[in-house]
């Protein structure tokens, strides 16, 4: 088994506000992440991919493939975008590292996990979405 | 659902791989340059898993964890000769040896069955990765 790893970079901006709390809970848990005009980040997210080389390709995911399926699944959502106001899962999930790692996979699953083969195997089994290069969240589509 | 949050936290100190147990000659063949007393400028990257709360989305409470390894990492080690530390009293300060002294550190500083694991990054090439399996 091979696990394979690819990059790409997108820039959002978003705010974090949970509607059920008072002003002041926001302000004391999220700090300067809650302006509500919003701040941005420069994010990287990694998708690793585990699966057999082919024996004729050797491949274990054809990589330009892949990159497709990031772009338009993931990148053309976020990129250059408000993650509150521009992404629908996040209309009532606050998109914090952690829950952008959740929503990439689910946004990623069915296209690479999915029954046509595109993905020749190759099973998708973590995400990471870094918001700085210190700071970093990882799915790997646990319940 | 369970997902994973990870920090890495910057820190330099000195150290120099040698061991009683071998003459001096050995210990030259065995570490070469690692022999002297030398420093490095390490990435601790610290991995904690668990439940991402519905309210606020996350999984940790940054500045608990921040806490932690201020406390049992930074104040520890950061700036500071390896070697004299009480903690590598009987043990080499490798980076393997320091990895696991860290992940035992946390371990036990944080809420139990939280910490997934810590890598150090000895220099850009090489770094060293210590889980919860051992």
């Amino acid at each position: 088994m091979i696990f394979l790893t690819r990059r790409a970079t997108f820039s959002a901006s978003h705010y974090y506000w949970n509607d059920a709390w008072p002003e002041e809970k926001n302000r004391q848990v999220f700090g300067r992440c809650a302006n509500r005009r919003g701040h941005g980040h420069n994010y990287t997210l990694e998708v690793t991919v585990a699966g057999d080389p082919d024996p004729v390709t050797g491949f274990v995911i054809d990589l330009k493939w892949l990159k497709n399926v990031m772009e338009r699944e993931v990148l053309s959502a976020y990129d250059h975008k408000h993650l509150n106001l521009d992404a629908p899962e996040f209309e009532h999930a606050i998109p914090t590292t952690e829950n952008i790692a959740i929503a990439a996979w689910k946004r990623l699953e069915p296209a690479i996990n999915g029954a046509d083969g595109t993905a020749g195997g190759a099973k998708l089994t973590r995400i990471r979405i870094y918001e700085t290069p210190e700071i970093f969240a990882e799915y790997r589509g646990e319940a | 659902m369970n997902a994973y949050f990870g920090r890495r936290y910057m820190m330099s100190a000195s150290h120099r791989l040698n061991t009683p147990v071998l003459s001096a000659e050995q210990n030259r063949a065995v570490y070469g340059k690692c022999n002297n007393t030398h420093g490095h400028n390490y990435v601790v990257e610290v991995l904690v898993g668990g439940e991402v709360s519905p309210a606020a989305g996350m999984v940790v409470d940054l500045a608990a964890l921040d806490e932690a390894v201020r406390e049992q990492v930074m104040e520890r080690f950061d700036h500071s000769d390896l070697n004299l530390n009480p903690l590598f009293a009987d043990r080499v300060p490798t980076t393997e040896n320091l990895c696991r002294t860290i992940f035992a550190l946390l371990r036990d500083a944080l809420p139990a069955g939280r910490l997934e694991h810590v890598r150090v990054e000895e220099t850009e090439n090489n770094f060293f990765e210590c889980s919860a399996e051992g």
